[in-house]
């Protein structure tokens, strides 16, 4: 089991044309996800990894029944392909591309609760969602990931990817990691990610990476409080030196009017029980202890 | 992107909210015929930086003690003879001309700008008003809300965040629908907040309506209007106004990209921006080259665990080629301070055996006067370290981010590793 994604995924690529997206549709289909087609206007009845491409989502879900996409389009055409994708019926977006204007994914994102509330839109700008050995959907290395029982949910790339390594290192296999994205405006939060690891009878606990800007990391912390969330987390939070009014990398990482510090967050995680890695050396290691400690 | 106050109610103006009246100069000459142009008996001089505080904040000649200024600036020190204040109130054309010397060609240090300051090379001759009431009004992302947020408080002329620590049931807060704009009751409800009636109510209410729809069709990201003033007239306008915008939604305002004024951007994050790099400059003297910004926070942070203090932000991306590789190292190594360099790379896609003969190619092509430190993870690992340790340059080979961290720190300090 797991969450999102497993074997019986059947992805689609918008973009699959552009470099980007010819590249990781390859290496998806590689690592053994069911890649089923691809999506670029203009370029349908072609076709390219040994899957059809078509000129609209609509097309490819009739043709393929695909269920899941993964979105590869430039940023200024990205929010209209993540709409495009959910008016066509698939159930799970997966949207990598970093760059789209913060206005264009507020509409997107009250486009689709109000048209389509059933739609799961992961990202934009994150790494994707992988099941390891059944499904990765992304830009991750898939070879670092190993099957087992810890859900790992992050706001960026390659420390997830350091996480995960920790954590394979260590003997430890993971159930589905999911990259939520870094941009300020996106489809699915902490909160919904651990709220399906708690509903998954195959995930034992979480390994969280938070960062700063906003407050997604206390809202994690509320729901652990709250008792909603009943599983160990262990967590680490990216920069605690990082300058106030200041982006560092992320559109959405910065510290605005005083709040989205890292110390707060720290501060609001151990608050609710949470074991919080003082560095990043040390993520899967407070994993173990949060497992052991349970 | 952040733009100047002039320019953003210039913008304010188009979309038809009201702005005092107003000439942009750049010489005391051109102050003074933008006084006459003007003709009004009061008129205001100040100077265009991306600050604010400006009104506190004093002009000041390179030869000025900086740190004096920012006491200045920051009400820990009376302002000494021969420093001018940021804003001015003149009556002449002269009072003008002498203003504009006062400031243009300075620096403004302000409690915001630091004891750096920021050069004025403009400034906003402008008509000043008998002011009945100064108000507050912020349009911002609300995260949580996943669209923008309208604040209004009749607390103006205070820091907004003042107020949400301390008062925030004096903050009324209204969410904007992104395809509606803000609606008519919206702008009755705030402006019942603001205790505007009758015809204020009315300019309020225009004044409002215009000033979120130039936030939406600009891809403003933060919008504050500090403070809104109600004149003796009955007259609802913006004194002050901070825009900026989103530098994703760039590409489709190419006027608004062409307002970006080079001499207030820190000009290595804009030839880190050139090359696809990511780059902050902090205080340190360790410096760091990492792929991915959340690792590349975490290495500061690990640099700063480990007793040292990191000297800048640098995220040059998924990939990284030796091109990008170089630039960064010359951004890193420009810096005087820099007494080591860390470069922190987790090889996913790209291959650790790529991303060394970068590394390598990379320092070859500069003078490398400090100890460079590698810690390599990922694809093919051990090929691309072997590469490193067996190339007979003088680079460290750290295994693991603990090692990395403790060897950079002792590097730093001049420890042989």
């Amino acid at each position: 089991m797991s969450i999102l994604v497993d074997k019986h995924t059947r992805l689609i690529c918008q973009g699959i044309t552009g470099k980007a997206g010819h590249f990781h549709a390859e290496q998806c289909k590689a690592y053994g996800t069911k890649l089923v087609g691809g999506v670029t206007p203009g370029k349908g009845g072609t076709s390219t990894l040994d899957v059809p491409v078509f000129d609209t989502c609509d097309d490819a879900v009739k043709s393929t029944g695909a269920n899941a996409t993964m979105i590869f389009v430039p940023p200024p055409f990205a929010a209209d392909s993540i709409l495009e994708a959910a008016d066509a019926g698939i159930p799970l977006i997966i949207a990598i591309t970093e760059g789209i204007p913060v206005l264009d994914m507020a509409r997107a994102v009250a486009y689709l609760k109000s048209h389509h509330p059933h739609v799961r839109l992961i990202g934009p700008n994150c790494p994707g969602v992988i099941t390891p050995g059944q499904c990765k959907i992304g830009i991750m290395p898939g070879y670092i990931h190993t099957p087992g029982r810890v859900g790992v949910v992050s706001r960026s790339g390659t420390l997830t990817y350091e996480a995960v390594w920790q954590l394979t290192s260590l003997g430890i296999g993971q159930s589905t990691c999911v990259g939520i994205g870094g941009d300020p405006v996106n489809g699915t939060s902490f909160v919904d990610v651990l709220r399906m690891f708690q509903a998954d009878p195959d995930t034992d606990a979480v390994m969280m990476m938070g960062e700063i800007g906003g407050n997604a990391e206390e809202q994690a912390a509320a729901l652990k409080s709250s008792g909603e969330f009943t599983k160990p987390i262990a967590a680490f939070i990216a920069g605690q030196t990082a300058p106030p009014g200041k982006r560092m990398g992320h559109a959405g990482a910065i510290i605005s009017g005083g709040s989205g510090k890292a110390e707060d967050k720290i501060a609001a995680l151990e608050g609710a029980g949470i074991r919080v890695a003082k560095s990043p050396a040390d993520m899967g290691i407070t994993l173990q202890q949060a497992l052991k400690g349970h | 992107m952040k733009v100047h106050e002039y320019q953003a109610k210039e913008l304010l103006k188009k979309f038809g909210a009201a702005v005092p009246e107003g000439i942009v100069a750049s010489t005391p000459a051109e102050a003074a015929a933008a006084f006459k142009a003007l003709n009004e008996p009061l008129v205001v001089v100040k100077a265009q930086v991306h600050s604010g505080g400006r009104g506190k904040g004093v002009a000041v000649g390179p030869e000025a003690d900086r740190a004096e200024a920012l006491a200045v600036a920051s009400g820990e020190k009376p302002r000494p003879e021969g420093w001018a204040k940021g804003v001015q109130l003149v009556r002449t054309a002269e009072e003008a001309q002498k203003a504009a010397a006062s400031l243009l060609g300075k620096t403004l240090v302000t409690y915001q700008t630091g004891a750096v300051g920021s050069p004025i090379e403009k400034v906003l001759v402008t008509v000043g008003h008998n002011i009945v009431r100064e108000l507050y009004l912020g349009l911002a992302i609300d995260r949580g809300e996943k669209a923008p947020v309208l604040m209004a408080t009749t607390e103006g002329g205070v820091e907004i965040e003042t107020i949400a620590a301390h008062h925030p049931e004096k903050i009324h807060r209204e969410t904007i629908d992104v395809n509606a704009g803000l609606l008519d009751f919206q702008a009755r409800k705030i402006c019942k907040a603001l205790g505007f009636e009758g015809e204020t109510a009315k300019k309020g209410s225009v004044f409002l309506k215009n000033f979120v729809q130039m936030f939406l069709d600009t891809d403003s990201s933060l919008a504050e209007v500090n403070p809104l003033i109600v004149t003796e007239g009955g007259e609802v306008m913006a004194l002050d106004l901070k825009l900026n915008f989103d530098d994703n939604a760039l590409f489709r305002h190419k006027d608004i990209a062409a307002m970006l004024d080079p001499a207030e951007e820190d000009p290595n994050e804009m030839r880190a921006a050139k090359w696809g790099l990511s780059y902050v400059q902090l205080d340190g003297n360790i410096a760091c080259l990492v792929n991915g910004a959340g690792l590349a926070m975490s290495t500061m942070d690990l640099i700063k665990y480990h007793g040292g203090d990191p000297a800048n932000f640098l995220d040059v991306g998924g990939g990284a080629n030796k091109e990008q590789v170089l630039e960064g190292f010359r951004i890193l190594l420009s810096s005087p301070t820099v007494k080591a360099v860390l470069v922190n790379i987790f090889g996913g896609i790209m291959q650790c055996d790529i991303i060394a003969a970068a590394i390598l190619a990379a320092y070859d092509e500069i003078n490398f006067h400090v100890p460079l430190v590698v810690r390599l993870e990922g694809t093919n690992v051990e090929k691309g370290m072997k590469m490193i340790e067996e190339s007979g340059r003088k680079i460290i080979v750290a295994k693991g981010l603990t090692d990395a961290a403790q060897k950079v720190v002792a590097a730093a300090k001049g420890e042989t590793v």
